[in-house]
């Protein structure tokens, strides 16, 4: 039995299959947009009641899209893709890269667009002519010498047939991208204060450990706001990655959200933050220039050793819920006088001057950044399956086969011929309609030649 | 000039120019032609001096931005991408008919928009993206060109509808022949998938970069692929089995429909990463 005669193929290679699949992913794909997804069991018990909740996860409903039955379909919809390809390709290579000067000459008097001319002169001298009309429309012309006269071909595109089969090819490079990332990859996050490393970060969903290989520090964290005061403009975190293995570390980087900061394969993207109690505070004495930078927790005196400095943050006022603050009130004193109260905005600095000395104060609250931390040795070849299937669908819809077929031949009076010339595309008929109508209009032009 | 005067003129010009090619088609009077074109043209441009208006203040706040990031500004460029889309058929099929059944969509979109808080609003950082500029142009052309398809569907059928009851109607008479229609479907149809393809592209390529994933599955990119999924089927229908005709006009507005809900009903009715687009 012929691979193509047996029925399980035939199944697998139908388009009507290719039909049932896609409109029973694009139905089923709805459930997992009205049921919430990824919620622990409780949530689906509360919301839909105990019986539904265990038929739901009988089905994997919360967690649909990587559930047995919808991978399921994703496979069909493959198998099916790879069949059908397996079923067609071969002959439509055929009809890439046939040989159209054996076209059987019958089938010329055939073709969807025809025009007859008749011509005095000798075929191969005719045949030039034809040739230069070709050229002058763009077509570039074979020909061959038939017993019966000359025969001349010219076409366009003939690959653009492949077209169809780069769209199906790129939705399994997708696939096979996606796998890869899923098998070998993970997503992540961590929370690093500033001032931290780490070496590790948890996955997402489970929490579980996943060790980098290497550390990644947190130099600064940094939100800004627009002046409305409220929106956030830019969240940006300085990383600096530490690897004993590495020859040179690489310097630090600038991450903000849209602009992740890659290494090993391993990219960190600006996800989060979280406020925490403390602040990072600077101390400059203006006379003797010397520098005091530590961490401070709040509403706690803190000394600077060796001298009679001490200074704290007594009282905070904070932007929104989340803890950012906004205004800190400092506490300072230097042996001098009476200690020295003042407000101060976040992440700005102050002169403050005693009897004795002028000193600037700068404070800001410590943050940690949250990064997601991912790793998706796919993600290329997902991104070249989408590029296959741009262009393939630019070429399937917007590009056409195109055979130009021009037959001369010598009639039984000498020196006399008759000629045919034929053309086909397999799509957008009409824009070739126009190109056959240009190239004919060569020959009615041309006194060499009469309608026949 | 500033722009939110601009949108009310593109507002009521779209309005117009959409009755006028309705009258066109109710009246039979082909003179009206000529006004309605210009018409749609005067609200093509104002509709973009508009949108670049915008711009132009959102930089004068300090916050510039290119104006495609919120429903407001994502419906008047809806209009725009209908408007250009429309006006790129009438030249190819010499045919104002088709502009009763296109127009009005942007005037709708127009309307819609208008009710929406105009307010310029600093963007987030997540939507601080040139990705996020290729992610609604190329999403909000496939969207236009669906429109247009669907109402070409609408077309189709009402036409259909008469040659099976056999009535004789000068007004459907005036529609371009049923095989035309069908052609015409089918090619705006191919168009809006390309651009669908590629807005769900750039969309993945965006989320990838600001948060390293390029698909999660959330409502909105999953009523993206569900339409995609539709209109793959409708192509596949009409190229493998030959379907055409009030099928594949019925297909059309299906899709549509499925497009609305991806752009309209998902904001609304689920909750995911674009739900900031609601509201507004
Ligand atoms: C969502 C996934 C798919 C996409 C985006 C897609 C895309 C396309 C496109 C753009 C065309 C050309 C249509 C035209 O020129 O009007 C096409 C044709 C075709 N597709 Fe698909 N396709 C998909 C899935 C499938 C599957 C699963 C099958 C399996 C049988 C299939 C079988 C075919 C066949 C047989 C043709 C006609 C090819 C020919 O004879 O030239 N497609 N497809």
């Amino acid at each position: 039995m012929k691979k193509t005669d047996n029925m399980v193929w035939r199944f697998f290679a139908s388009v009507r299959l290719a039909l049932f699949t896609l409109l029973v992913l694009a139905t089923t794909s709805i459930i997992g947009t009205l049921i919430p997804q990824k919620n622990p069991p409780e949530f689906y018990i509360e919301a839909f009641g105990q019986r539904a909740a265990q038929f739901f996860q009988m089905l994997d409903v919360p967690n649909m899209y990587n559930s047995w039955w919808f991978i399921g379909l994703l496979l069909l919809f493959s198998i099916n893709l790879i069949v059908c390809t397996i079923d067609r390709l071969p002959n439509v290579w055929q009809m890439v890269v046939l040989n159209n000067l054996e076209t059987d000459l019958e089938r010329l008097e055939k073709m969807p667009h025809r025009q007859v001319y008749h011509a005095s002169g000798d075929a191969t001298a005719l045949a030039q002519i034809v040739t230069g009309f070709l050229v002058k429309k763009g077509w570039r012309a074979q020909s061959e010498n038939k017993s019966t006269g000359t025969l001349l071909f010219s076409q366009k595109h003939a690959w653009s047939r492949l077209g169809v089969y780069a769209v199906h090819l790129s939705i399994l490079f997708i696939f096979v991208g996606a796998i890869v990332g899923s098998l070998l990859g993970f997503k992540a996050g961590v929370m690093i204060p500033e001032g931290s490393a780490t070496s590790t970060a948890y996955e997402t969903g489970s929490e579980k450990t996943i060790p980098l290989g290497f550390s990644v520090q947190c130099d600064d964290f940094n939100v800004s706001y627009y002046a409305d005061g409220r929106t956030p403009k830019e969240f940006r975190s300085t990383l600096k990655i530490i690897d004993s293995s590495a020859k040179e570390p690489p310097p630090p980087k600038n991450i903000i959200v849209n602009d992740p900061l890659t290494y090993k394969g391993i990219t960190f993207y600006q996800s989060s933050y979280e406020p925490m109690q403390g602040f990072n505070v600077v101390i400059v004495n203006k006379d003797t220039k010397a520098r005091h930078a530590l961490q401070i927790p709040f509403g706690q005196k803190i000394p600077w050793p060796g001298t009679e400095i001490a200074f704290g943050v007594i009282n905070q006022e904070t932007r929104s819920r989340m803890g950012d603050i906004n205004r800190l009130k400092v506490w300072f004193y230097d042996g001098q006088g009476e200690p020295i109260l003042f407000w101060m905005d976040n992440n700005t600095t102050q002169t403050i001057s005693s009897p004795t000395a002028t000193y600037e104060f700068q404070a800001s609250q410590v943050y940690a950044t949250g990064l997601q931390v991912a790793k998706d040795p796919g993600v290329w070849t997902v991104y070249a399956g989408c590029t296959l299937m741009l262009i393939g669908l630019y070429v399937a819809f917007f590009l056409s086969h195109r055979r130009i077929w021009v037959y001369i031949v010598r009639e039984e009076s000498a020196n006399h011929c008759r000629i045919l010339v034929c053309g086909v595309s397999n799509k957008n008929k009409l824009a070739f309609e126009k190109e056959f109508t240009a190239l004919v209009e060569c020959f009615t032009q041309d006194s060499t030649f009469t309608n026949a | 000039m500033n722009s939110s005067q601009l949108m009310g003129i593109t507002t009521f010009a779209y309005l117009f120019a959409a009755i006028l090619y309705i009258g066109i088609l109710v009246f039979q009077t082909k003179k009206l032609g000529f006004f309605a074109t210009l018409m749609t043209i005067g609200a093509f441009l104002a509709n973009t001096a508009g949108i670049g208006m915008r711009w132009y203040e959102s930089h004068q706040m300090g916050i510039g931005y290119a104006p495609l990031s919120n429903m407001y500004e994502s419906l008047v460029f809806f209009a725009w991408s209908i408007a250009i889309v429309y006006l790129g058929m009438e030249v190819r099929y010499k045919n104002r008919i088709l502009g009763a059944f296109s127009m009005p969509f942007a005037a709708l979109a127009m309307i819609l928009a208008g009710l929406k808080n105009p307010d310029i609003k600093p963007l987030i950082p997540a939507l601080q993206s040139n990705w996020l500029i290729a992610h609604v142009i190329t999403c909000f052309i496939g969207y236009a060109a669906f429109a247009v398809a669907s109402g070409m569907g609408i077309m189709y059928l009402l036409k259909d509808r008469k040659r099976q009851t056999d009535q004789t109607s000068s007004l459907l008479d005036s529609l371009p022949d049923l095989k035309t229609s069908d052609d015409i479907i089918h090619k705006t149809l191919v168009f809006g998938f390309l651009w669908l393809t590629a807005g769900i592209i750039t969309g993945a390529v965006w989320a990838n970069s600001a948060w390293g994933t390029y698909w999660s599955w959330d409502p909105k990119e999953t009523w993206s692929l569900i339409t995609w999924f539709v209109y793959a089927a409708t192509l596949h229908a009409r190229f493998t089995k030959g379907w055409g005709g009030r099928r594949i006009a019925w297909l059309a507005i299906i899709g549509f429909v499925s497009v609305i809900f991806t752009y309209y009903g998902v904001n609304y009715l689920l909750s995911g990463l674009h739900s900031y687009g609601g509201g507004g």
